[in-house]
């Protein structure tokens, strides 16, 4: 018997040798089991190459699963809360999956490759839920993380870039569509999705063309700003977005020790993608019970005064004068885009309701003192940044 | 003649413990030990030239923190290291690691099931709900049920409002957890028979019970809620052995002004009208003390160190009747050099962690098997450990010292007691085990120290070597620890008290029924309290 031994070191992404070229800062941090870089130059630039013409992050480490089999379609729809039925092949859609009380395991995309075949992508990983949410249906469930290098591509001139790699037809991709190309004699899949809330793609390839398809996408980017980036832009970027990080705004329920730390859908503001008119999908019965009787939670989007960040603030309410803590912030940044002083929140219910007026105690330190201050804060609807440009379709030319 | 203000029986870790805390509250305490070292069962014991022996006890990790910083144990010279990972070699070749990186145990246990892998965050979640529903007790005195009075009532409040916090479905969770076996606990959420074989093991140490026994499941609960430094479930070595552990708890004793006296066993606990007088030594010489403390097990305070005539009849027989049962022993062994296991890789750092050769849940129960036919397991579990790859004041530079931790071994063979013969055949049976998987093992050993249950009493004192003073099963945990009525750490004889492991929260180089033992008794005193209060763990 052969034994492949663990690998002990941090595991490489396939772009890793081109990453490590363009690394100054030497900034790297673990997620799952890969090296993923904070940033390679300076945070700052790398974030307006999101905003202002094309960044790459690297999304290999992301959790993928390849779900086919004759009864994928039933599975992927009883295992979300969303109608899968109306996410047709060659479209992407996001969604939720929650345990049997309601409470979410995790967010993800879900492609939907082809008849039958769907790709998942999530923060965590699920094999041993994916494999017991199958019990009674014919599917195949395996995971695909290292067999698939994945980019993403997000920017406005990001459009351009794919166009100027070669990529004919790209123009016709709509947002959460998905479209294959060829290149150099393999499968490219690029779908238009993205954790920026900007235009921008993703490119999926076999990691054996990596580090070809790095080196043409900078070589086709090179006179429209192409910048590699790492988390810390990302993570700006998608605040600004108003998108969710399992582990910051909600909890994975599975790997929740306290009571009362998981959510449900309608509590971190997806209840738009639980469909009651499904009868049957998990956490159903819990899900109905919790639409009849109110939530505990929910989530917030605060736009706040001034402009000290307020990460790790308790929200408040001030009635009469007086404060009284509700809950608080789980995402927070400056938006140099938006110049809003923006966050993520859970809140107490009825508290936060669009329009609703919070507090939030922000602490801040300049040079060793530190000072506290309570901001004001208005619960928003929209996220802060979604350009018109994310959606449109051909895509301008920026 | 003078009178102690306390005599407390046992310089094991618990005896010291609460000794250092009477002292610490101004008593004039003084401790007995019948052997000419201290430590009990938490010794190091130099048996073979220049070599240190964690004899009994060989890691640490239950020790509560709260008592390491009330009693400046790192002042007295402790120092506690994490050890990194364990193995359990397979039989047909290849190994199961487990990792302290979390994403390198996950691509570990992928190797073997990426359903087990996943699945491992779940039962780490489970595990760590229930770990802290129970480590919130340890430095507790159990509420007594039956009682009306105002501090019982509290704690009653206290149990049921950490129940119910749990919310409704975890305390479904709770009561299963409390009652099934280790085996069911882990069907629940893995398929790889070697990832069971190594997780169940903490189901059984020191428990006469098998993996397939309804109440494992509290036991592997009872080895995880430890810590080294907030990392909870890591288990680390004492820095000189575990005997460091005593000596830091008795330099803290003899600091706060307590009197500590080896080579005075204890023959008798002296009774005088209804009253405890002291105690008298197996050289004759009586000491008297107002108050009495044990720190040996129930059945060795009780039975053998006590008048009957001095003690409640129904008292009396349910301490007969308590389980401590025999079920481990022991295998201690100084190494010429650093012996080689071939199926892991060079320099791996999983020969920094415990070994087991062990690879299936029938193994551990046919190993359970041997011991209810009245024998010593022919195919043990073994835990293994080699301190000395990370502590260099155990050996000599080059040498090494070796702790091997055996399960099953019977207090007794078929009912009557051990031939020289068959411990060393006992002995024999480890030591070819882990030659199996150490081509070199058997030509390093120097020499080697084989404990059955019987060495084990003789030596600690612990009734028929178990090492916990008793089972850790439902039915002698919490407030039926020791028994039913009792478990608050007064004994039924006015003046004398239980801190042994006998009482809650029970053993594993805790200390906290020694600390608890010396909150009551600073209560019934009326003075000052010195035992800290537990860490919030919210």
């Amino acid at each position: 018997m052969t034994i492949q031994e663990v690998q002990l070191d941090r595991k490489k992404s396939p772009f890793y040798s081109r990453q490590a070229k363009l690394d100054r800062l030497n900034q790297w941090h673990e997620w799952k089991g890969y090296s993923s870089a904070d940033a390679f130059y300076n945070a700052e630039l790398e974030y307006f190459a999101i905003r202002n013409s094309t960044a790459v992050f690297d999304l290999t480490p992301m959790t993928k699963y390849r779900i086919t089999g004759p009864d994928s379609l039933d599975y992927i729809d009883r295992l979300v809360t969303r109608d899968m039925r109306k996410i047709k092949p060659g479209r992407v859609a996001y969604a939720v999956w929650c345990d049997d009380q309601g409470q979410v395991i995790d967010d993800g995309t879900i492609f939907h490759l082809m008849e039958g075949e769907y790709r998942l992508c999530s923060q965590e990983r699920h094999m041993e839920w994916l494999t017991a949410a199958a019990i009674g249906l014919d599917v195949n469930i395996k995971e695909e993380t290292a067999d698939i290098a994945a980019l993403a591509v997000q920017g406005p001139t990001s459009y351009s870039v794919l166009k100027n790699l070669g990529l004919d037809g790209v123009e016709n991709l709509k947002l959460f569509g998905l479209m294959d190309f060829d290149f150099e004699g393999t499968n490219l899949m690029v779908s238009r999705t993205g954790y920026t809330g900007d235009l921008g793609y993703e490119l999926w390839i076999d990691p054996s063309k990596a580090e070809a398809l790095w080196d043409a996408l900078f070589e086709a980017g090179t006179n429209y700003g192409i910048m590699a980036i790492g988390t810390t832009a990302l993570e700006q970027s998608r605040i600004e977005a108003g998108y969710l990080a399992a582990y910051e705004d909600f909890l994975p329920a599975l790997a929740t020790v306290r009571t009362g730390r998981s959510r449900s859908p309608f509590e971190i503001g997806l209840g738009w993608l639980v469909d009651f008119k499904k009868p049957n999908f998990n956490g159903r019965r819990a899900l109905a019970r919790e639409k009849r009787s109110g939530s505990t939670w929910r989530l917030v989007k605060l736009d706040i005064e001034g402009n000290k960040p307020a990460s790790h603030s308790y929200i408040y309410t001030k009635k009469y004068g007086r404060f009284r803590q509700v809950g608080f912030v789980t995402s927070a940044a400056w938006s140099p885009i938006c110049k809003h002083n923006i966050a993520i929140g859970t809140v107490r219910t009825p508290n936060g309701k669009v329009g609703d007026t919070l507090w939030v105690e922000i602490y801040y330190q300049r040079e060793m003192h530190w000072t506290r201050l309570m901001a004001k804060a208005e619960v928003v609807g929209k996220p802060f940044w979604d350009p018109e440009r994310r959606r449109v379709t051909p895509p301008g030319v920026y | 003649m003078k009178t102690y203000d306390a005599i407390v029986v046992g310089a094991g870790h618990n005896g010291l413990t609460n000794a250092a805390f009477l002292a610490k509250a101004g008593l004039d305490v003084l401790c007995v030990e019948k052997n000419e070292y201290i430590g009990g069962a938490t010794v190091s014991r130099n048996l073979y030239k220049d070599w240190i022996y964690s004899n009994a006890s060989y890691v640490c990790s239950l020790l509560r923190p709260e008592i390491f910083r009330a009693l400046e144990l790192s002042r007295h010279g402790l120092q506690i290291t994490p050890y990194g990972g364990g193995t359990v070699f397979m039989q047909k070749g290849g190994y199961l690691g487990s990792y302290p990186d979390h994403d390198v145990h996950h691509r570990e246990y992928s190797r073997f099931s990426k359903n087990d892998a996943d699945a491992y965050e779940r039962f780490s979640a489970d595990t760590m709900r229930q770990c802290r529903f129970v480590r919130d007790f340890l430095l507790r005195t159990p509420a007594d049920p039956t009682s009306f009075k105002p501090k019982d009532l509290k704690r009653l409040a206290h149990l049921g409002s950490k129940f119910f916090e749990m919310g409704e479905d975890r305390m479904y969770d709770t009561i299963r957890f409390w009652t099934m076996s280790v085996a069911e606990y882990l069907d629940e959420y893995f398929e790889t028979d070697v990832i069971k074989a190594a997780l169940s093991g903490s189901g059984i140490i020191g428990t006469a019970l098998g993996i397939h026994s309804p109440g494992t499941a509290y036991v592997l609960l009872h080895h995880y809620m430890g810590e080294v430094d907030g990392n909870m479930g890591a288990w680390g070595f004492a820095r000189g052995g575990m005997g460091a552990v005593a000596e830091a708890i008795a330099g803290a004793f003899q600091a706060y002004g307590g009197e500590l006296r080896r080579d005075a066993g204890v023959e008798q606990i002296l009774v005088k009208r209804g009253k405890v007088k002291g105690v008298a030594l197996t050289n004759g010489e009586e000491i008297d003390a107002r108050i009495v403390v044990s720190g040996m097990d129930v059945k060795r305070t009780f039975l053998k160190c006590m008048d009957k005539k001095d003690l409640p009849a129904d008292f009396y027989h349910r301490v007969e009747n308590f389980k401590i049962r025999g079920s481990s022993g022991k295998l201690n062994i100084a190494l010429d050099g650093m012996p080689s296991f071939p199926a892991l890789p060079k320099g791996s750092p999983l020969l920094d962690g415990d070994m087991h050769f062990i690879d299936s849940m029938e193994r551990m129960e046919r190993a359970y098997d041997d011991w209810k036919e009245g024998t010593w397991s022919k195919d043990p579990y073994v835990d293994m450990v080699i301190p000395t790859v990370s502590d260099p004041t155990m050996a000599p530079p080059g040498k090494h010292f070796m702790s091997c931790f055996v399960q099953y071994c019977p207090a007794k063979i078929n009912g009557r007691e051990w031939k020289p013969e068959e411990r060393e055949a006992f002995g024999q049976t480890v030591i070819d085990q882990i030659a199996e998987y150490s081509p070199d093992f058997k030509d390093l050993i120097l020499h080697v120290e084989v404990r059955t249950p019987k060495e084990i009493e003789d030596e600690a004192g612990l009734t028929e070597g178990n090492i916990f003073h008793g089972e850790l099963t439902m039915d002698q945990l919490m407030f039926n620890r020791p028994v039913p009525g009792y478990a608050q750490y007064r004994a039924p004889v006015a003046g004398l008290y239980m801190c042994g492991s006998s009482t809650h929260p029970g053993g594993g180089v805790i200390a906290a029924p020694g600390a608890n033992a010396a909150r009551e008794i600073l209560f019934d005193l009326s003075r000052s309290n010195t035992v800290p209060e537990t860490f919030g763990d919210d």
